[in-house]
């Protein structure tokens, strides 16, 4: 075991500052050293994706992810994009379409479906299934999130599902 | 649909006006979850709270020798490392048994193993320390001397003289055996114009819940007291057994679930590593945090459905099935799992095969044996997969053999809509059931004569189509029946309080439990109606052994039934008990008076008198100014249990349209429908995703989901990445439809529908594959339907 190194970043607009091993995983450093458990764990080796969270703008798997890895970067969690309120539309259209059951991929659901939506104003029912199947839901068999973030594209247009 | 009514008002909650019952509402509190502000077990910390890492076999079957820890006790923020005869000072060991299921026996079990390891991942040793990297860092270092056994895996032959005893002092291998004959089944088989046989076979898989099974145990040594905090579906169950195994009274233990990452039935069991875990803080007097990491739910959680059934149908030539006979055999790992017992799901296929059909005449053997593999036990939909698989899979072959269409042959045996009540041939009893009228739905929602047609003419480009039908019958409400005749102190009735506190909100405490299907929902729903108030003003508080009812909590669709009843009945009384103090206050008789959206309103004229509020502001603060003799009670509990059938029987049919790529062996699911029904609906919206996440778990297991072992009994794909689940990329639309039979059982008239969607969809998928290779001739009776399977059926690898 090698001894911790300093490190700082951006964590949801916040400046932090944290000494830690090089062995630390970006998701158990969010979740235990910031306590952002919204960042969820799933299966510790980069399948799930209910550890999503955005890394300089680009969406990675905070469990592949070391937090040594993050100096000088900014990472935005589910917290932060909720306090922001950039998601907010695609969070109202979860809830309105009951797009959540127990709710443990749904913070990295939501980030992955917002990179979609970032990405591609218009995207098709198959496209946003593709996009999205790197983030596993046991609960809902998929269909209200993809009715959720394709109501959410179409909104966005100005346009009604 | 009307409901007779018991409502002194003389409303049911189904017309009161501005009534949740039926209307789709958004569930309350889903901006936790959404935000990530939830409390799942795996967030929890608390002071003092020290993590324990389990030191796992890597043999399906070994005698444990020697184990020396001695450099993982020295090494820096290592608390203990406790073995399984440290710990059994603490905690006893279990059999998992119930007197109902005669002859069911299995052996003692430990929280962590002492002498002996029977399958790879049971646990030999526990090291705790204050971090789980330290813990972790810890068990790498502990020696463990093994003498390896000979492990039993194959089912097939477990049962065989040559083949070793598990445990010796039960005399073989068989945990449970149970044979049924109904009717005359020689004579029908002998009378039939065909006879089909097939041998169906079942890939073991397992519920992987997104969150791991997680518990943070707190044994205070001055309170005497020890909280669990534990994503269990069962809270009352779990005080239930932590208290009779680490010697304690039940009041002594209290169990707090708060959010659950999934849990299907897999967190509706107690594990050893979690009995484990309670008896740690007990020894160590700290709280203890236990997070299964993924190769350990895979090696752990329980498995499921690892069955091969022969199934045998006897058919006229108009169609008539005269008989049904299987037999079935399953391996369940070296332990019956405790309290529920690993014989449910081979009894379940034994009652329900041929269940949605007229024929009386049943033959069934089913047994249950050990092996050397992780224990199977309850995961959704407990055994109706596989009878279910079985028979569509037996009345599609006996189609094909006189041919008729899959749809016609169906009609012409479905018990009649009319013919209700009525009993199968295993003795379920159905109160009212709707098959044909369930058949006629789908057949307008799928237009079957079109696709049929489309079917047709994409064969002729060589593009292989299939559809595939498959009715279905699901156990739902269970009484006593389940497990409390056999002995298990595991509730089948459940409790809800309701009381308007002081400022006019409502305040409702219920028995069942929360995992994502909409417990807090519904219960908000039935009480808001119920009582006029808006679901706003409504809190509801789960799981919590100290501060709901007892109860049973929420497992084999009864939440919404058997909860959501008594949430009815409690409001029910807590309305009559307001309107009592506002005919007091209002100087009204309460025959005069009613609540609509959060007031005391006149019956007459919908005027209104007094709002809630100001009632509860007098009650509560002012009782002075109430008239002599009031005291006014605006808290009411009720409590509610089936009592006329064991299970509320639900039906439904679901079909699958899919292709098969002849030259690949993959299968692309097109389309699948649904039609189910469960009597009263409270939300449309969470029935349907009820039933659609069901769906996508039986075409898991249709399609993907095996738990993969070696001959040695080791698991071979342990980990999210060689276990595939469903994506959503691979996944359909699904479309629900409902027919409505309210059970007469209560007031509410809502059967379960958590279960119907994986009852049914892998059945069809089967058959749809079947269909699609009709003219290869190829018949495939296993699942998963992987490429291999498939290549291999049509002669190409």
């Amino acid at each position: 075991m090698t001894a911790a190194l300093p490190i700082s970043l951006e964590v949801n607009g916040e400046s932090v500052n944290a000494n830690v091993l090089p062995r630390l995983n970006l998701a158990d450093f969010l979740r235990e050293h910031l306590k952002l458990t919204g960042t969820h764990v799933g299966c510790e080796h980069g399948v799930c994706g209910a550890c999503t969270v955005r890394v300089n703008g680009e969406i990675v798997r905070s469990c592949l992810m070391l937090a040594v890895q993050t100096h000088g970067a900014s990472v935005v969690t589910i917290e932060g994009l909720s306090d922001s309120g950039e998601i907010a539309d695609l969070q109202a259209a979860f809830r309105d379409r009951n797009a959540l059951q127990c709710g443990f991929c749904t913070p990295g659901m939501l980030i992955a479906a917002q990179d979609l939506l970032k990405q591609e104003t218009e995207p098709n029912r198959e496209r946003i299934r593709e996009h999205l199947s790197g983030n596993y839901c046991r609960c809902t068999g998929y269909q209200a999130i993809i009715d959720a973030v394709e109501t959410t594209a179409l909104a966005r247009m100005g346009r009604k599902p | 649909m009307k409901v007779a009514s018991t409502n002194p008002d003389g409303l049911t909650v189904l017309d009161r006006p501005n009534s949740y019952i039926g209307k789709v509402v958004p569930r309350p509190n889903l901006e936790r979850l959404m935000q990530g502000r939830g409390l799942y077990v795996s967030d929890m910390e608390l002071p003092r709270m020290a993590h324990v890492v389990f030191l796992r076999s890597p043999h399906a079957h070994a005698r444990i020798i020697a184990i020396d820890a001695a450099e993982a006790r020295r090494m820096p923020d290592v608390i203990a490392v406790v073995t399984g005869k440290e710990l059994a000072a603490v905690v006893t060991p279990w059999v998992g048994v119930l007197s109902h299921l005669k002859g069911l026996k299995s052996a003692p079990q430990h929280a962590i193993a002492i002498d002996r390891v029977c399958w790879q991942g049971e646990a030999v040793a526990a090291v705790v320390a204050t971090s789980r990297a330290v813990a972790e860092d810890a068990a790498e270092t502990v020696r463990v001397e093994y003498q390896e056994l000979d492990a039993v895996t194959d089912m097939r032959t477990a049962l065989d003289p040559e083949t070793p005893v598990i445990h010796p002092s039960l005399g073989d291998n068989l945990a449970f055996e149970r044979n049924l004959d109904a009717g005359a089944v020689d004579a029908a088989f002998a009378s039939s114009d065909e006879v089909v046989e097939a041998d169906f076979i079942f890939g073991r898989h397992t519920g992987v819940t997104l969150e791991s099974r997680a518990v943070v145990a707190d044994w205070n040594i001055a309170e005497q007291r020890l909280t669990i905090y534990q994503g269990t579906q069962a809270p009352h169950m779990v005080q239930n057994i932590a208290a009779l195994h680490l010697g304690l009274a039940d009041s002594q233990v209290r169990v707090v679930c708060k959010d659950v990452g999934g849990s299907f039935g897999i967190k509706v069991h107690i594990y050893a590593d979690e009995m484990a875990t309670y008896a740690l803080s007990k020894l160590l007097r700290r709280p203890v945090k236990f997070v299964a990491d993924r190769v350990e739910s895979f090696n752990t959680d329980i498995h499921a459905r690892d069955h091969r059934c022969k199934g045998r149908i006897g058919v006229n030539r108009d169609g008539t099935i005269t008989a049904f006979e299987i037999d079935d055999l399953t391996g369940i790992g070296p332990y019956s799992m405790y309290p529920r017992t690993s014989a449910i799901e081979a009894n379940q296929v034994v009652n329900l095969v041929g269940g949605p059909y007229m024929t009386k005449n049943y033959r069934a053997r089913a047994r249950v044996v050990f092996q050397n593999k992780n224990v199977m036990c309850q995961y959704r939909a407990v055994g109706h997969p596989i009878a279910c698989s079985v028979t569509e899979g037996l009345v599609d072959l006996a189609a094909s053999k006189i041919g008729m269409d899959p749809v016609e042959i169906r009609r012409r045996n479905l018990i009649a809509d009319d013919a209700y009540p009525c009993a199968s041939p295993s003795g379920l009893r159905f109160e009212l059931l709707s098959h044909h009228a369930a058949m006629n739905k789908l057949m307008t929602m799928m237009d079957y004569d079109a696709l049929r047609a489309e079917q047709a003419t994409l064969r002729r480009k060589n593009v292989h189509r299939g559809i595939g039908i498959a009715s279905f019958i699901e156990v739902t409400n269970p009484s006593a029946a389940f497990y409390g005749v056999g002995g298990a102190r595991i509730s089948s009735q459940d409790g809800v309080a309701v009381r308007l506190d002081a400022t006019g909100s409502v305040i409702c405490q219920t028995s069942i439990t929360e995992q994502g299907q909409g417990s807090e929902s519904l219960t908000a729903q039935i009480v808001g109606s119920v009582l006029g108030v808006s679901m706003e003003r409504v809190r509801v508080i789960l799981g919590d052994t100290d501060h709901t009812p007892y109860g049973g909590g929420t497992w084999a669709s009864r939440g919404a039934g058997i909860g959501g009843e008594a949430a009815l009945q409690a409001a029910k009384i807590l309305r009559k008990n307001i309107l009592d103090v506002a005919a007091a206050i209002l100087q009204s008789s309460p025959a005069d008076l009613d609540i609509v959206n959060d007031a005391i309103v006149s019956a007459v004229d919908g005027s209104s008198r007094i709002d809630l509020k100001e009632l509860s502001r007098i009650v509560y603060f002012r009782p002075d100014t109430l008239p002599p003799g009031i005291q006014p009670e605006l808290m009411a509990t009720r409590h509610f249990v089936p009592r006329e059938y064991p299970f509320a029987f639900t039906n439904g049919v679901q079909a699958s349209w899919l292709e098969v790529d002849v030259d690949t062996g993959f299968v692309k699911l097109l389309r699948h429908w649904v039609v189910e029904d469960c009597g009263t609906i409270i939300n449309p919206q969470l029935v349907d995703e009820q039933i659609r996440g069901g769906v996508v778990q039986g075409l898991g297991a249709a399609l993907f989901e095996k738990c993969i072992y070696d001959e040695r009994g080791q698991l071979t794909n342990a980990n999210m990445a060689d276990y595939l689940v469903p994506m959503s990329g691979e996944m359909p639309d699904i479309d629900v439809g409902h027919v409505v039979s309210p059970t007469s059982e209560s007031e509410l008239g809502a059967k379960g529908a958590g279960e119907a969607g994986t009852a049914g969809a892998a059945a069809a998928v089967a058959n749809a594959v079947n269909d699609a290779l009709k003219p290869f001739g190829a018949i495939i009776t296993e699942i998963p339907l992987t490429p291999q399977v498939i290549l291999t059926a049509l002669g190409r690898i």
